[in-house]
């Protein structure tokens, strides 16, 4: 064994250590500094969406409670007024929380809402010092108002927000006409 | 009536002859759909969604016999198109085939269930029926998927739109089946809704003012297949799926409904489980499927602010927060050492298990009723007997009303002896004024205020009255204290008791005497030995007083002036009131919404309730405070076991004998069946899963022999020249402790009025509505005028529990009070 060959041995590691260093991808992110970013169908901490005139979309009706498998949300509902109007028609979320500790982030209530209020979005920093931390009050949840004017409650003209799930028009693959499939 | 044999999905069943196809079918487990149909009205056949097959055995139009086939049976002749199984009564031999087994049954009712849905807004996310929705769940089941009709063709009308302040209507929602119509017309006989327009363009309209002035009106809630009425106490309380149901019973009159209150936890109460509505539970002894409005709305009593969740002790003159062990020993203590000298008083709040460890408290000193009604101790003879039931009585029965507006004071029994006197019962109704039992009555007897006791003593006698109810073979009397107070109704109640034993109506099932008390229990009390006493003032002065559920002070300044003197006053109760004020102990008690146990109706039906939210504060119940009391001062008392209390009194008193828990939970079928998965078939009531209760054994039934004390005939009160006659009467919502609290029914309670003829009022120069300065007995008051045309001239009725303190007739001036500038 000549004394050269440790070192050929070791040249040869490093080739493929500099290999790696300097040709392979980086897949490593430098967590907090750097986030990274989350695919499309990604399901973090959920939003309450609002229409674009800062109503809030969720009318309180409790139907991502029922289809919440592991009990994590709790809705309470109160009425509206155009006086003091949250949202359409005449039924908002008066209370509207989600335990993030028992969230197990299926996306059930996305499915379940009507209004498409609740959505499971990209924010994945959910850590807590506090078990109370981890219920995420209506406050936390509700996306920010488009623009100042549109916080809610707000005051609203009398008789325009009167239904409280957007009308379902006729899906497209309907318009047709004719060849709509009716089973009796 | 005889028996008629059909075949339905090929299944034989058997069912009295007149049954109507659906109901046939729900006996033999086959679920027809339904929406206009309910089994407690008339059917209309207006929703088309029970449509079957139906075919019926071929007649031979020479012989009248049927048609034979090649195999000897009877040749089925079906109908070219669906009939409706819900207007269609069975028939001999009759074939009837289902959506289970006929497609063209099937293909109807989806085409139905396709086309009620057109206008409909389906906003079941907002809808509170949603979830226990009649239309939702039928759709599922038999509805199409898709709808061929265009959306922009949806018919729009009002939605939340309220019908009075108790209940909403969405016109939108409704399905026009018009149950809601019929039940007012036909079981509540308060025709206050109705249909405007025609077509899809149909909608309920409240046809009274107040708006749905009723106090039947949250039942039309039930039986709406749909969420097109609502109740405004429940208004996006919380979703149906997401409450707990727990069994009890109503607490607000004798009738003791049975009922259930649905409950949840919530944030907005911090985390407390609340009670968030109040529904029927069927018994259909008591209250069948129903109960009336104050039931529903006025329950909020139970966690009203000025519940007390403390022990409190007055220390220098006020009231202070102790522990419970420091408020037991100081009342055990001064009771014992006035143990010569004390009083206890009771009311008809507490359950029987309550009352019958106070009356072992109490001892040989004196327990007393707080009532100003009388005759339990008779009830107790000659009351109604095993099995009763107002709902079998009809053709060849009797029921005497008298002295009792059933209406305020009693209304689901109101509504039962209503639908009695429909089904043929003689119905006689005997009153100082006008009540809304007459219009159903066979005969109405107007007596002046005063006369009660001849009334009875003339149907003794020889008239066309007398002689039905004598003939009757079954005959209930209904004695309440309209315009009397204790002394009178005492002695009316004898003069009943006699009545009946001398037309031979007592000791059997539908016969005997019902008292219409004006609580929940106080039958109950007189059936532990509580009786009333003439001077009540008298018998708490100067005495240490242990005063459970009653407020006299609140009812009476005289009786606060008593409290006042007397020597030491322990009060238990659950709510601070005037009487408490005035304690030197005060036991914070338990509603029977927080705790178990068994209340005795008027008809002597004794009935479990059970715990439904947990106790407030610290509170306890009251046979477990009262059994702490005792045993500070040496009697042992059962207080932990309610069942074991209950034994004790199963034991002690002969009508109670063979009774325990367990029998009270038990439940045999009842017809109809609701409550099930079906509530598209008998509505939202629940179904009684825990105990229909049991009947006392009376006297009479037990065939003792017994003496009944004569009435004691009175010389009626006639007011002199100047003065006016006032009764106590009673409203069915007043002002009193349970029932204040109720926001909504603010507007139905109103304030205190006193009640003349028009006559009479312009006599006095008091128009309709203008307050006046009334005295009686060294005291006064103002009040407005209410004119009424079913009184007679000169006589003032005075609501209790109003502030007004009349606890007796009496005689009373009016003057117009000063005009404020
Ligand atoms: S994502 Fe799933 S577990 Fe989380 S709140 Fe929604 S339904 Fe519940
Ligand atoms: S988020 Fe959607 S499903 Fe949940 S209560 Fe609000 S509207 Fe209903
Ligand atoms: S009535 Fe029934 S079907 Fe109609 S919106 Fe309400 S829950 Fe839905
Ligand atoms: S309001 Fe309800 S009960 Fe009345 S007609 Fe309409 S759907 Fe029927
Ligand atoms: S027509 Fe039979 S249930 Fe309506």
């Amino acid at each position: 064994m000549s004394l050269l060959e440790p070192i050929i041995e070791l040249g040869r590691g490093l080739v493929i250590t500099m290999k790696q260093a300097l040709f392979n991808p980086v897949v490593t992110v430098q967590y907090p500094e750097v986030k990274r970013e989350v695919r499309p169908r990604f399901r973090g901490r959920h939003v309450l969406k609002r229409y674009e005139n800062g109503l809030e979309k969720c009318i309180g009706c409790s139907l991502c409670a029922a289809a919440c498998p592991s009990d994590a949300i709790f809705v309470e509902a109160a009425e509206n007024t155009d006086e003091k109007r949250f949202s359409p028609g005449e039924r908002y979320a008066s209370t509207y929380e989600i335990n993030m500790m028992r969230c197990i982030f299926c996306g059930f209530c996305e499915d379940a809402c009507p209004t498409e209020a609740i959505v499971l979005g990209d924010n994945y920093e959910l850590s807590f010092t506090n078990r109370r931390d981890a219920i995420y009050p209506k406050e936390m949840l509700l996306e920010p108002v488009p623009s100042a004017d549109m916080t809610t409650p707000r005051k609203t003209e009398a008789n325009v927000f009167t239904r409280s799930v957007p009308e379902m028009k006729n899906p497209k693959d309907w318009e047709s006409g004719d060849t709509v499939k009716v089973d009796t | 009536m005889a028996d008629v044999t059909l075949t339905i999905d090929n299944k034989q069943v058997t069912v009295p002859a007149g049954t109507l196809v659906v109901d046939a079918a729900k006996r033999a487990g086959l679920d027809v759909p339904v929406f206009c149909y309910h089994p407690k009205l008339e059917p209309a056949g207006m929703c088309r969604m029970c449509l079957v097959e139906i075919g019926r055995p071929m007649l031979d139009r020479a012989t009248g016999k049927p048609v034979l086939d090649e195999a000897g049976e009877a040749k089925i002749q079906f109908m070219p198109k669906l009939e409706t199984a819900c207007t269609n009564p069975v028939s001999e031999g009759m074939v009837v085939k289902t959506q289970l087994t006929s497609e063209k049954a099937r293909a109807g009712q989806k085409g139905t269930v396709e086309f009620l849905l057109t206008s409909h807004p389906l906003d079941c996310p907002v809808c509170d029926k949603g979830g226990e929705c009649a239309l939702q769940d039928l759709t599922m089941a038999h509805g199409p998927g898709q709808s061929r009709f265009l959306f922009d063709e949806k018919q729009r009308l009002a939605k939340q739109l309220p019908l009075g302040e108790l209940i909403w209507l969405d016109r939108e929602r409704c399905i026009q089946c018009a149950r809601c119509i019929r039940f007012q017309d036909d079981i509540a006989g308060e025709s206050v809704l109705g249909f405007e327009e025609r077509g899809r363009m149909m909608q309920i309209v409240s046809m009274s003012e107040p708006g749905f002035d009723s106090i039947f009106s949250g039942n039309t809630t039930d039986i709406c297949p749909v969420g097109a009425l609502t109740t405004s106490d429940f208004r996006f309380g919380a979703r149906p799926w997401e409450l707990n149901a727990a069994p009890s019973i109503c607490a607000q009159c004798p009738v003791g409904c049975n009922l259930t209150f649905n409950t949840r936890r919530e944030a907005k109460a911090d985390g407390q489980i609340v009670i968030k509505r109040v529904m029927p539970r069927q018994n259909e002894q008591v209250n069948e499927i129903w109960m009336c409005d104050k039931g529903r709305f006025a329950y909020h009593y139970v966690e009203s602010e000025k519940r007390l969740t403390r022990p409190l002790m007055r220390r220098d003159g006020k009231l202070a927060k102790v522990s419970w062990k420091a408020a037991l020993d100081l009342a055990a203590e001064k009771l014992s050492e006035h143990k010569k000298n004390s009083v206890t008083l009771v009311s008809g709040r507490l359950s029987n298990e309550d009352l019958y460890n106070l009356n072992i408290f109490a001892g040989k000193t004196e327990a007393i009723l707080y009532t100003d009604m009388g005759g339990g101790d008779l009830t107790s003879l000659v009351g109604v007997s095993d099995g009763t039931n107002i709902g079998d009585m009809g053709k060849g029965d009797a029921i005497l009303v008298i002295a009792s507006d059933l209406y305020n004071e009693a209304p689901i029994w109101w509504l039962r002896i209503k639908a009695a006197a429909e089904r043929g019962a003689t119905l006689i109704v005997a009153g100082g004024r006008a009540a809304k039992l007459d219009r159903f009555a066979t005969f109405t007897i107007r007596y002046a205020y005063g006369d009660e006791i001849k009334t009875i003593e003339d149907l003794g006698g020889k008239s066309k009255i007398a002689e039905a109810f004598r003939k009757a073979e079954n005959a209930l009397i209904f004695y309440g204290s309209d315009g009397l107070g204790l002394a009178g109704s005492t002695s009316l109640a004898a003069a009943c008791a006699n009545l009946l034993k001398e037309t031979n109506h007592i000791g059997r099932r539908n016969n005997g005497l019902v008292g219409v008390w004006p609580r929940v229990n106080d039958q109950g009390a007189w059936e532990m030995g509580f009786r009333p006493t003439a001077d009540l003032a008298e018998a708490l002065k100067g005495k240490a007083v242990y005063i459970v559920g009653a407020d006299p002070a609140g009812d009476d300044p005289a009786l606060a002036k008593a409290l006042k003197s007397a020597k030491f006053v322990v009060v238990q109760d659950i709510s601070m009131t005037a009487t408490a004020e005035l304690a030197d102990v005060i036991l914070p008690a338990q509603p029977h919404t927080e705790r178990a146990g068994t209340f005795t109706s008027g008809e002597r039906r004794v009935q479990r309730f059970y715990p439904v939210v947990p106790a407030f504060g610290e509170s306890r119940p009251d046979f477990s405070i009262t059994a702490q009391l005792a045993r500070q001062m040496g009697i042992i008392l059962e207080g932990s076991s309610l069942p074991i209390v209950f034994d004790f009194i199963a034991h002690s008193l002969p009508a109670f004998d063979g009774l325990n828990y367990d029998r009270l939970a038990e439940v045999t079928e009842q017809w109809p069946m609701v409550g099930r998965g079906d509530m598209y078939y008998g509505g939202t009531t629940y179904e009684n899963k825990d105990g229909l209760g049991a009947h006392l054994s009376s006297a009479a039934q037990r065939g003792e022999t017994f003496k009944l004390p004569a009435a004691k005939n009175v010389k009626p009160l006639r007011p002199k020249e100047g003065e006016l006659l006032a009764v106590p009467v009673t409203q069915l919502y007043d002002l009193g402790n349970t029932v204040a609290s109720a926001e909504l029914l603010a507007q139905r309670i109103g304030a205190a009025a006193i009640s003349l003829h028009p006559e009479t009022a312009g006599k006095l120069g008091a128009a309709d509505g203008e307050t006046v300065k009334i005295s009686w007995n060294g005291s006064q008051s103002e009040v407005r005028v209410r004119t009424d045309e079913g009184l007679a001239a000169g006589v003032a009725l005075v609501p209790r529990s109003f502030g007004i303190a009349l606890r007796e007739p009496m005689t009373l001036t009016v003057k117009p009070a000063k005009k404020v500038k």
